[in-house]
């Protein structure tokens, strides 16, 4: 098939970026979102042209690393599912598909279509840890038993490949499914109990210093959330928020 | 040099004991003062950046992605193995030892493989203790499931993503050094050289890949956990990122790179469907656990499925061949992965391959979901014989246990996995060849250490499933804290390292000038095109099946091709920018010579051995017909090959493996 292709180009953090229009053809419907995007590239360089700049890895849909907002949403038209599994069958020959980066005060766009998620990482280095130290000498893994019920639970909250989906789809560019999943996985096992506390509070303290929004409920995050990360962790969050600031 | 692996002396079970007693420690106060490198922030990086910032040094980590918590460790699926015993199904130290030595078909270093095993339980009680959300039964204690090439239930897993789940543990540990200030973080650097001082390694160069600046890095030690070299093959089941350059730098430096051409060729992926293809997709090894992979035994059939005639659910079962369950009756399905993936060549080769391509086999989950239904139809009271209700609920089951691959195979190949079998064919999944180290972890640069896949240590020839992750971590966890510091004992009165020596100043011009080479030279041809060119002639002539013929026509043609690159590649705009096809060039350059030295190791092997299959050394008759055929009396040792400029010029140093706890014997999986 042939698609034309709305792109945002923008030089460096400090350009002010605009969107271009180019056209690829003989797509094949098999072929992911990106490798047709290697197809525009190569037909740049060919060209002499420069290739459009985006984050991508493993391209199978776990390491978090590819971000585009296709089409108005984030990692485009499919459900449960990042960019790179994206594919194009989901897409028919002449149509128009626009590509932009994730927009957010607190994802400034580096180049193109790649953004600037160090955000996310100075939410985890606030608390998202147990201080345990790695020396292998901790108690045996079956001494504490955890309800199948909270383990698995915990283990929905901690598939968050931390793409920053969620931020980019809310209005507010609010990042609480990506910190109530974390919290969450932690408050939900045994072994996260000690620092619960000041975890919570932390963590929600960095995110609100790094620019992200508030949420609203609006729910846009949990729908477009590649792992289908729950709604059920914010609450959890402002539970166990309430709960530490009561503490103090 | 000679080699010396450094493997201490005494009983195997009492070796690392006994290391860890009598080595140099360094006081806490004296730790402040040494500063270590770190590159690579998966599972072997990461647990090292953590635990030695725990313990007291100044650690710099280099990761090329925007976070650590990215590296491909994380698109590990299956599980990771430990003998804890916990099923009571008769695992030990020993047995995992022995599993992880036969596995790896013999050509693993006794002493490493033990330790690894040894040290496996901690790993899980480690985990755990970090909030590592592990799967567990319905009373709260962990549960295991069993993999390719062992007969025990040894495996710990996190529903298909246990690779992700123990990363992100080590990205919290990582975390919480970070935020002390005893790690300091760069991310999306990208690591071109290792700087020596007095015959040391004492720091590395680097890119900033968003700004293009090179920057110096001193320390007293520089560790590499960089991963494997999958992707010289173009296309594997490695992230886009992964490289070889890291690795290649280092032997280029004076680091022996041993067994190159030990690459385990994964059976289960999703099959090539075109040349757009930029990377090959992995169906979990778990996957084995309940799927059983045949083709149709009549080549009509065959020919009908191609056509679309035909579904492959309405081949009769007495004309499907399962050819694993009939070649190998006492492992059937769950024969280690250089032997599954031979005989799905093997069948594929005589026709019966049942894709358009002619190469892909079925993994079918259809008696697994009719078993599971009746069993819990058993359990629920209801009517077992009902085939719609047993298939409704024997596909739950089916879905709790491998959900996320089923929908990563849905997304991809457009079929429904619960209805119709998955299609798979084998491809370059992980290399058990890397840069050499003795016991330490050590290569034979002073000061320069490896870990991980990176290194070539404990899978001999064949790595058995869900060993990836406890190596990893074992190294970065438990072994590698250890070793460091009997080094890093000579070091304390040292004080900083200066990166103002002309070292230093050798290393940044070198990397500065062949990078302006690239961005100045007038090619015709994109850095794709020459990786394309090298994955073909490595998956063609250095892939699944090796001879002499293949093999030396491969090394006159990567020889060309990359002439070829130096004259006529195009790298588009600057230096002083994100330029992922610059970051490329970089990487590929390196590709093109170890593909050489991968083929030339491959030449010098003349026996199969694990993922090393050589045409003309196989069993001729017996039961074993048609077997790889070791040749232990000749190459019983690692190839451990030293940097001489070109490929061709390498010098291979052998390092005589010596078995004397596990009786030398063929593999048998009969």
């Amino acid at each position: 098939m042939n698609l034309t292709l709305k792109i945002w180009r923008q030089k460096n953090a400090s350009d002010k970026g605009k969107m271009v229009d180019y056209k690829v053809n003989d797509i094949s419907p098999d072929m992911s979102f990106l490798e047709m995007l290697d197809v525009l590239n190569e037909q740049l360089v060919n060209n002499d042209e420069s290739p459009v700049a985006f984050d991508h890895d493993c391209r199978e849909g776990i390491c978090g690393m590819c971000s585009l907002y296709i089409n108005g949403e984030a990692h485009g038209p499919d459900r449960g599912i990042t960019t790179c599994q994206l594919h194009m069958r989901m897409f028919k020959d002449g149509d128009t598909i626009t590509i932009e980066p994730f927009r957010a005060t607190a994802f400034p766009v580096v180049k193109d279509l790649i953004v600037d998620r160090s955000s996310f990482d100075r939410i985890q280095h606030a608390g998202g840890f147990i201080s345990v130290n790695t020396s292998g000498n901790t108690i045996d893994a079956n001494a504490i038993p955890v309800n199948k019920h909270d383990a698995d639970k915990a283990f929905e909250a901690a598939t968050c490949i931390g793409c920053g989906a969620c931020v980019a789809s809310c209005k507010n560019s609010s990042a609480m499914l990506f910190v109530g999943a974390k919290v969450s996985q932690f408050a939900l096992l045994p072994q996260g109990q000690v620092e619960a506390t000041d975890r919570v509070l932390n963590m929600v303290k960095q995110m609100d210093e790094e620019g992200f929004g508030n949420c609203t409920n609006t729910g846009a995050c949990e729908v477009e959330c590649p792992k289908g990360i729950s709604l059920e962790n914010i609450a959890r969050m402002n539970r166990e928020y309430l709960a530490a600031s009561i503490k103090g | 040099m000679a080699l010396d692996s450094k493997i201490p002396k005494g009983p195997i079970k009492d070796k690392w004991t006994d290391y860890k007693n009598h080595i140099d420690l360094v006081n806490p106060a004296n730790k402040r003062n040494i500063d270590v490198i770190i590159v690579g922030t998966g599972l072997a990086g990461g647990s090292a950046a953590a635990t030695l910032a725990e313990l007291g040094y100044n650690v710099k980590a280099f990761c090329f992605q925007d976070s650590p918590r990215r590296a491909h460790s994380i698109a590990a699926q299956g599980g990771i193995n430990a003998a804890k015993n916990y099923q009571g199904d008769g695992d030990s130290t020993y047995r995992l030892f022995y599993d992880t030595v036969k596995g790896g078909d013999y050509r693993s270093r006794e002493a490493n493989v033990y330790r690894l095993a040894e040290v496996s339980a901690n790993i899980i009680d480690q985990c755990v203790a970090q909030g590592v959300p592990f799967a567990r039964e319905y009373g709260g204690l962990l549960d295991n499931r069993s993999f390719g090439g062992v007969l025990v239930s040894r495996t710990f897993y996190a529903a298909g993503q246990t690779g992700q789940q123990l990363l992100l543990g080590a990205y919290s540990a990582m975390n919480r050094q970070i935020g002390r200030g005893k790690i300091k973080m760069y991310n999306r650097h990208e690591m071109l050289d290792v700087v020596k001082v007095d015959g040391k390694a004492r720091g590395i160069i680097t890119r900033n890949l968003i700004t293009g600046e090179i920057e110096r890095h001193s320390a007293h030690a520089v560790v590499l956990g960089t991963g494997g070299y999958g992707n010289v093959f173009f296309l594997s089941t490695n992230a886009m990122g992964s490289n070889v350059t890291a690795a290649w730098k280092a032997h280029k430096r004076g680091a022996y790179f041993a067994n190159p051409c030990y690459t385990q060729i994964h059976p289960t992926c999703i099959p090539v469907s075109g040349d757009h293809q930029s990377k090959l997709t992995l169906m979990s090894e778990s996957l084995r656990n309940d799927g059983r992979i045949w083709v149709p035994k009549k080549m009509e059939d065959v020919e009908a499925i191609r056509n679309k005639t035909l579904k492959p659910k309405d081949i009769a079962e007495e004309d499907r061949d399962y050819y694993l369950e009939r070649r190998y009756p006492a492992f059937g399905n769950l024969v280690p992965r250089d032997v599954a993936s031979r005989a799905a060549k093997e069948r594929c080769d005589a026709g019966f391959g049942v894709n358009a391509t002619g190469e892909a086999v079925f993994l079918d989950f259809a008696s697994a979901i009719t078993r599971y239904g009746k069993e819990q139809a058993h359990v629920k009271g209801l009517n077992e014989n009902d085939a719609a209700l047993v298939k409704k609920l024997g596909q739950e089951v089916v879905k709790n246990k491998y959900g996320n691959l089923f929908q990563m195979y849905e997304k991809i190949v457009d079929q429904d996995p619960y209805n119709t079998p998955m299609m798979i064919y084998p491809a370059v999944h992980y290399t058990m060849g890397g840069v050499w180290v003795d016991y330490n972890l050590m290569t034979t640069v002073p000061g320069l250490y490896c870990i991980g896949e990176a290194n070539f240590s404990d899978h001999g020839a064949n790595r058995l499933g869900a060993s990836a992750l406890m190596q990893g971590l074992a190294d970065g966890y438990f072994v590698l804290p250890y070793t460091i510091g009997d080094y890093l004992s000579n070091d304390i009165r040292t004080g900083p390292i200066s990166t103002e020596t002309k070292e230093f100043e050798d290393a940044e011009n070198e990397v500065r000038e062949k990078l302006n080479f690239f961005v100045t030279n007038e090619g015709q041809h994109s850095v794709d095109y020459f990786h394309k060119k090298l994955g073909k002639i490595m998956w063609n002539k250095v892939g699944m099946s090796r001879n002499v013929k293949g093999l030396t026509e491969a090394i006159a043609e990567i020889k060309e091709l990359r002439a070829q690159f130096w004259k006529d590649v195009k790298v588009p705009g600057t230096n002083e920018e994100y330029n992922e096809e610059l970051a490329k060039a970089g990487r590929v350059a390196d590709f093109l010579e170890l593909g050489e030295l991968f083929a030339k190791d491959a030449l010098n092997r003349e026996e199969s051995c694990g993922g090393h299959f050589r045409e003309d050394s196989v069993e001729l008759d017996g039961e074993q017909k048609g077997e790889a055929l070791r040749d232990d009396e000749n190459f019983a040792y690692v190839a451990a090959w030293e940097y001489k400029g070109e490929p061709s010029d390498a010098v291979l140093h052998k390092e005589q493996l010596e078995f004397k706890d596990i009786e030398l014997k063929q593999r048998s999986y009969k």
